[in-house]
């Protein structure tokens, strides 16, 4: 038996909640999916950095360089015992997106002969619901390689149509990218199928993880993808800090992709070797604080737990969507029950634009997103130019789903007016 | 902040009711403008006859403050010479980047003061200048 969360007793971990909004009105975050909030544990632990043990990692024999040193490989231990890794299999990035690009472009400068090296006749495998993110750099890495992008379509319910996945992950699929959580629909998607067949025709499985890692608990070593990607600032941490994760055999075929210091082996004039993973795709000085900062980040979400942060969002997520089922004129993008979704409900709402619905209930102190949520293809099958979206985090509450509701029924009335 | 100084009356009337939509048959230039963070579109048709701004027609999806805009805009550049037109849209850049501080040259702009409280809104001013750029887009075009 899971033990409830008490969201307001967290909140109290997180400053920004002891502000107002809007002349005097309490903060309803309902906006986690594109960014979360940050507790004090975290706001602390990158101030602390730069307050006492700030150097440039990796470099220089002196106290402060071990210290940060320690800290900066402690964060990525941190991050390994969080999603079940090897140490030397976490990279850290800037940002998701970097994530990605990195594994795009390292594919792109595969030579011959690599296992990564694409070439017309090869195939890329994406889906419907895809983040920009997982999209665009796979869409210009077919373009650079002549390998062709094919793609899983999205049903009426918001889940994946895999009755065509003999066809689209077909023998000449090296690469399938896709989504665990679609950021616009909620739906998690189910990855046994996916898997078995794309490592039966030897593709790899890349995973972008940014809605899924930070509310439920992800365990790389028993999922069975081979990459997977995610943002430190949707999981409570700083933003400049993202993830990628690779098979250590993976990592160790696939070619750099920024070249510079720390990634090296040996220089001469004329050529270079490279470190091993991690170092061999850290160019440069990190994020130190803002790695150090997700360290912090994830011990608190192992502290709440994550079992017991997902049950809450799914109770909060039935309680938006049974009321939104009430309303006359709201209409629901994405699984209306709880299998295998997460707290992310999208919905719009007859005769008013989602950037009208999103500036009333501001007015309330009601942060949600508005607008295509950076996944305009899936929005385009959809059928819908925008979606207002509230996503839900461990310091929500039912009493924020109520304001909400209230809050669509007050906007109805609103821009009911004139007509 | 009250959402009456955005939500003005005559905005919310030109949205159910826009004007000047439905693209026209003829056209010297037709413009497709949209704003990648929302994903609001138009497509906007200019004739003119010489200096003179004979026909805009426009057609697209987006919320109350693009449409709205759009709406007032055709009907106000409409009959301008290009000049005219020029001075209007800058009189109306002028208001959209004044934070609120400002409350529009009624002579100019007319209804289209409506929209001084959008530019309390930094997140809607792009919402208001969809039409207006789209048109000075397509009046740039026109001559060149």
């Amino acid at each position: 038996m899971l033990m409830p969360l008490n969201p307001v007793k967290i909140r109290k971990d997180f400053p920004i909640f002891e502000r107002t909004v809007r002349d005097g009105k309490k903060l309803i975050y309902l906006d986690s999916g594109a960014t979360s909030q940050k507790p004090f544990a975290v706001i602390d632990a990158e101030v602390n950095f730069y307050k006492f043990h700030n150097a440039a990692v990796h470099r220089g024999a002196h106290q402060l360089a071990e210290e940060a040193t320690d800290a900066y490989e402690g964060a990525r231990g941190l991050v390994a015992g969080f999603i079940g890794a090897s140490v030397d299999e976490v990279i850290f990035t800037k940002s998701a997106t970097e994530s990605i690009n990195l594994l795009a472009y390292a594919m792109g400068n595969a030579p011959r002969g690599n296992r990564f090296a694409l070439s017309p006749g090869d195939k890329i495998v994406v889906t419907e619901m895809e983040h920009h993110a997982n999209l665009i750099p796979w869409q210009e890495l077919s373009n650079r390689t002549g390998a062709t992008l094919d793609w899983f379509q999205v049903n009426d319910e918001g889940r994946l149509d895999l009755s065509t996945l003999h066809a689209v992950i077909s023998p000449e699929t090296k690469v399938v990218a896709i989504t665990h959580q679609s950021n616009v629909l909620g739906t998690i998607n189910p990855l046994d199928e996916i898997l078995k067949r794309a490592h039966e025709v030897g593709a790899v499985v890349v995973l972008d993880a940014c809605q899924s890692i930070p509310h439920l608990a992800v365990d790389v070593s028993t999922l069975g993808v081979d990459f997977l990607a995610f943002s430190g600032h949707k999981a409570l941490g700083p933003t400049g800090v993202g993830i990628l994760w690779g098979k250590a055999e993976l990592l160790d075929q696939l070619p750099p992709f920024l070249y510079g210091g720390s990634m090296i082996e040996s220089v001469t004039m004329t050529e270079s070797t490279w470190a091993p993973s991690p170092r061999k795709f850290e160019a440069g000085v990190p994020n130190m604080a803002q790695a150090v900062g997700l360290g912090a980040a994830l011990e608190y979400l192992q502290a709440v737990g994550l079992n017991a942060i997902h049950k809450h969002e799914i109770d909060l997520t039935m309680q938006l969507i049974n009321g939104l089922q009430k309303i006359e004129g709201v209409k629901i993008f994405g699984p209306t029950n709880n299998i295998m979704r997460g707290g992310t409900v999208s919905f719009a709402v007859d005769q008013i634009h989602p950037h009208d619905l999103g500036q009333y209930l501001d007015s309330l102190g009601i942060a949600v997103r508005t607008g295509h949520h950076c996944a305009w293809p899936l929005n385009k099958k959809l059928g819908v130019a925008a979606t207002t979206r509230a996503s839900f985090y461990l310091y929500n509450d039912s009493d924020e789903v109520e304001a909400l509701l209230d809050g669509v029924l007050g906007a109805q009335k609103y821009f009911a007016r004139f007509s | 902040m009250n959402l009456d100084n955005m939500y003005q009356e005559v905005i919310l009337d030109h949205y159910k009711h826009p004007e000047h939509k439905g693209l026209s048959a003829k056209k010297d230039v037709q413009v497709h403008h949209i704003n990648p963070s929302c994903g609001d579109e138009i497509t906007l048709n200019l004739s003119m006859s010489g200096d003179v701004v004979t026909e805009i027609t426009w057609d697209g999806i987006g919320c109350s403050i693009s449409m709205a805009s759009v709406s007032m805009m055709s009907g106000l550049l409409t009959g301008k010479t290009r000049e005219e037109a020029q001075s209007i849209l800058a009189a109306f850049l002028e208001l959209m980047q004044s934070k609120g501080t400002e409350s529009g040259d009624e002579v100019l702009l007319e209804d289209a003061v409506a929209f001084a409280g959008v530019s309390k809104f930094p997140a809607r001013i792009k919402c208001a200048l969809l039409g207006w750029m789209a048109f000075k887009d397509a009046a740039f075009q026109v001559v060149h």
